[in-house]
């Protein structure tokens, strides 16, 4: 029999979500420059996790359920990341037009 | 690491070419989280477009967002995640064999998707009549950021539209489950259908987590 | 032959198109991507006919266009991605790990399914006037400028990719799930190992392409701006986008096919597979690093230097597992009791070819020579070496190898060995030109080449001569082995005295697979060691 979540756990995890929820949109308010962006990114990771570890039960998963969840954002990175890679470091060796 | 009793070894939902319900409920349940990566990837993409052209037109992005209504943004999400809560809830149910809190759970669940979708109409209408749809009548009230300002709403329509049709599919699948619920389909020996459900829930529900601050707060 | 197999254990056409049983459902693929090999490949005939000659004289440059797009479509989309691991995969994977099926066998169905909905849209398209804009939908011209059916080879594209995902979900999910008591990572047979790293690259990399073109089909319909440079687009935004996927993908078709060469290799030199771990883990290793060299499709574009340098790099790292892996194969034959039966032809062939794909792969990984070459004809030798001298080598092998296990029946041996000698033959004569012809400047995806170029004008008659060559080839498997499949002699559980749970039952087996569930003692392809 797999894991069962004690329902206080469910309704403390979903507060923190509401909570996380309202104070996104409150930073949002308060201009920061450009840490905005990474803030509300932070706030969004910390949300999700809450649901993928607890609502999802992947804290209490097999190993292979962990690496296949994290395997799906780990690729999801590389293409961002690599892709982004290319676009910030145009022009920076000066050569002509790359 | 119990063995199934004779009972669930004899159990209708158990498959031919399975040994045993726990192995059958193992392989879904690890086949579903390899469907739900194909899902990032796939929203993946879009997010990938995202990115890169919110680095390209910060300035028409920030201006562009505006014209969203950050309370009903705020409202679609408190709903979305309270839908999460009732999934989370009614797998619980099914696990315990509580049947009546188990289809109570799944409806709330059903109805709470429905309230998002019905403020997802009423956005979307606002938006077609600010003229805001990407396409030849798109009209943005600063003439240096419309291109910036079009892909945006372009972004905008495609992600929330794509992550709506995934929430109406699931909308689909989850009456079936509750009819086989309010029957008694589901307990302790078998809840598969209802975890794996879950499962695809929360997932469109973290999309949702990434879309609302990208869209509506930046 | 048994009495009751899974050929004719139900009857009726109900009993085929409502089937669970994963080898019914391999050879529902098998009829249709044989009969799609066949669209594609008449294709190819056209634009071998066009270019035997220099001026554009049989078909306008638009009916070429539509010509080259529709060999791509069909050939990357409905023959080389599913092939071996749809056909091959879905009938051997059970068996091999001592399953009674594969884990979900209705989504098994549903690939099927979707492949054909898939090729629906695509054969509309086709009948409808076709596309033209090359198999890589390159925007903008494909977005805003093409009037031809972006919209219908995009979604047929589209729906086809979820069958992919399906078939890598089932294989993934069965092969961590189902394998027989004894079956342990280490004793899987190298075939089970490919299509593991393959599943992993089908899962990852195939629903970018989808939503790729997806969007391209809302930029087409709706006039949204994604990758449009008048509203606001970046093209190479697409680009990165689709080659995200496009180049994992080569990968998801030769990763079979070297997953086939391991066991044709080991059974018909009576030897283990040397070095099988790290045939094993250099799978997974191209299964990776094939995500992380995209960009060598990009250097042409405004791509950056520090990104194209960081995707050459990696791009000759990737060569290395595959170099692991021909070596592996070379030394697996020394010293072995080779046997040259037709499977083994292929299998050499395969070995020669796609080294020689392979190692001018790297020749395009270096940025410099790939500016000078990047668009002719040597792009077009390379991948045809590793995609027709190794994907289609390596599917032709294992389909004679396995066709007694999965018909019951033996082919004619003598017709086998000539028609590989021809293909071999074929398709050298026609793709070898073309390594001179793209380095002396012919450009690709153009129907005519310029009058004066006599050196061009041969070494395209020579290709195109190749091609008729590689057609017979092609055509005569077709039909001795159909020939055989209602004719031929009885094969008997293991004709070829070869180690694997597949010969382990009989031909053809029965559906359930094995009268009883295998217990696994031994590793894999323990041929005796007084046997070599």
């Amino acid at each position: 029999m797999s894991h069962i979540a004690p329902k206080s756990q469910l309704y403390t995890v979903f507060a923190a979500l509401m909570v996380l929820t309202v104070v996104t949109v409150l930073i949002s308010r308060v201009d920061l420059g450009s840490f905005n962006l990474p803030v509300a990114m932070a706030v969004a990771v910390t949300k999700a996790l809450l649901v993928i570890l607890i609502f999802m039960e992947v804290k209490y998963s097999p190993r292979l359920v962990q690496v296949t969840a994290a395997s799906g954002f780990l690729f999801l990175g590389i293409m961002i990341l690599y892709t982004m890679t290319d676009y910030l470091s145009r022009n920076v060796l000066g050569v002509a037009g790359r | 690491m119990s063995h199934t009793t004779a009972d669930a070894a004899h159990h209708p939902a158990l498959q031919h070419h399975f040994d045993t319900l726990e192995q059958q409920q193992n392989a879904s349940t690890f086949g579903m989280w390899t469907f739900l990566v194909t899902e990032v990837l796939f929203f993946g993409g879009f997010f990938m477009a995202y990115i890169l052209y919110r680095w390209m037109y910060n300035a028409s992005f920030h201006e562009a967002s505006h014209e969203l209504n950050v309370w009903l943004g705020l409202f679609n999400t408190a709903v979305l995640i309270g839908s999460s809560l009732t999934m989370a809830l009614a797998v619980r149910a099914s696990k315990t064999g509580e049947r009546s809190q188990l289809v109570m759970f799944l409806i709330s669940t059903l109805v709470l998707g429905g309230v998002f979708l019905g403020v997802k109409v009423v956005e979307y209408a606002e938006k077609f009549s600010h003229h805001l749809v990407p396409g030849p009548h798109f009209q943005f009230h600063d003439a240096a950021l419309k291109n910036g300002a079009e892909i945006y709403f372009s972004l905008y329509f495609g992600m929330t539209g794509l992550h709506a049709v995934h929430m109406i599919l699931g909308g689909f699948v989850l009456v079936p489950l509750i009819v086989m619920a309010a029957r008694g389909k589901f307990g302790p020996a078998w809840y598969t259908p209802i975890e794996l459900f879950g499962l695809y829930w929360h997932f469109v529900d973290i999309v949702w987590i990434f879309l609302f601050p990208l869209l509506y707060l930046m | 032959m048994p009495a009751v197999h899974y050929l004719n254990a139900t009857h009726g056409p109900a009993s085929w198109f409502f089937t669970r049983d994963h080898k019914r459902i391999a050879l529902l693929y098998l009829y249709s991507v044989s009969a799609f090999f066949l669209v594609g490949g008449i294709f190819a005939m056209m634009i071998r006919l066009e270019l035997a000659t220099p001026r554009g004289d049989l078909m306008s440059a638009e009916t070429y266009n539509k010509a080259f797009t529709a060999h791509g479509v069909v050939m990357v989309f409905f023959f080389l991605i599913p092939s071996i691991p749809a056909i091959l995969g879905n009938f051997l994977v059970p068996l091999m790990i001592g399953a009674k099926d594969l884990a979900f066998p209705r989504i098994n169905l549903l690939s099927w399914y979707l492949y054909m909905a898939g090729a629906l849209f695509g054969v509309a398209a086709l009948v409808s006037g076709g596309v033209d804009t090359g198999w890589t939908f390159y925007t903008p011209y494909s977005t805003a400028a093409s009037n031809t059916h972006v919209v219908l080879t995009a979604m047929g594209a589209f729906i086809a990719g979820f069958s992919s995902i399906f078939t890598g979900l089932n294989f993934i999910v069965t092969i961590h799930t189902m394998r027989a008591p004894g079956m342990t990572w280490d004793r899987l047979p190298l075939f089970i190992w490919s299509h593991y790293a393959t599943s992993l690259i089908m899962m990852l990399g195939t629903p970018v392409i989808a939503v790729t073109l997806l969007m391209i089909v809302l930029e087409r319909t709706l006039r949204l701006g994604f990758f449009n440079p008048t509203l606001g687009g970046d093209p190479v935004l697409f680009q990165h986008l689709f080659w995200f996927y496009s180049h994992p993908a080569v990968y998801i078709m030769v990763l079979p096919g070297m997953g086939v060469i391991s066991e044709l290799i080991a059974a018909f030199s009576r030897k283990p597979v040397f070095g099988y771990k790290m045939v094993a883990m250099a799978s997974l290793g191209i299964a990776l690093i094939s995500f992380l060299v995209w960009g060598h499709h990009m250097f042409t574009t405004s791509q950056s230097v520090l990104a194209a340098v960081t995707f050459s790099f990696l791009s000759f790292l990737v060569a290395i597992p595959s170099a692991i892996k021909v070596f592996n194969w070379t030394a697996t034959l020394y010293r072995g009791s080779v046997l040259l039966a037709s499977p083994m032809l292929y299998a050499l062939g395969f070995i020669g070819l796609f080294t020689i794909g392979g190692i001018t792969g790297l020749f395009l990984a270096a940025i410099g020579l790939d500016i000078h070459v990047h668009d002719t004809y040597f792009v077009i030798a390379h991948f045809h070496y590793v995609m027709v001298g190794g994907t289609l080598l390596a599917y032709l092998g294992g389909m004679h190898y396995w066709w007694p296990k999965i018909t019951g029946r033996l082919y004619s041996e003598p017709w086998a060995k000539t028609s590989a000698v021809i293909v071999f033959v074929g398709f050298n004569l026609t793709f070898f030109p073309q390594f001179v012809l793209g380095y002396m400047g012919m450009p690709r995806r153009y129907h005519a080449y310029p009058v004066e170029e006599v050196s061009w004008q041969v070494l395209n008659l020579l290709s195109s001569a190749g091609a008729s060559i590689l057609a017979l080839g092609l055509v005569l498997p077709a039909i001795y082995l159909t020939y055989s499949a209602f004719w031929g002699r009885p094969a008997g559980p293991n004709p070829w005295g070869a180690y694997g749970l597949e010969w382990d039952t009989t031909s053809p087996p029965p559906t359930a697979n094995f009268e009883v569930t295998p217990i696994v003692t031994k590793p894999a392809y323990y041929y005796a060691p007084e046997e070599h």
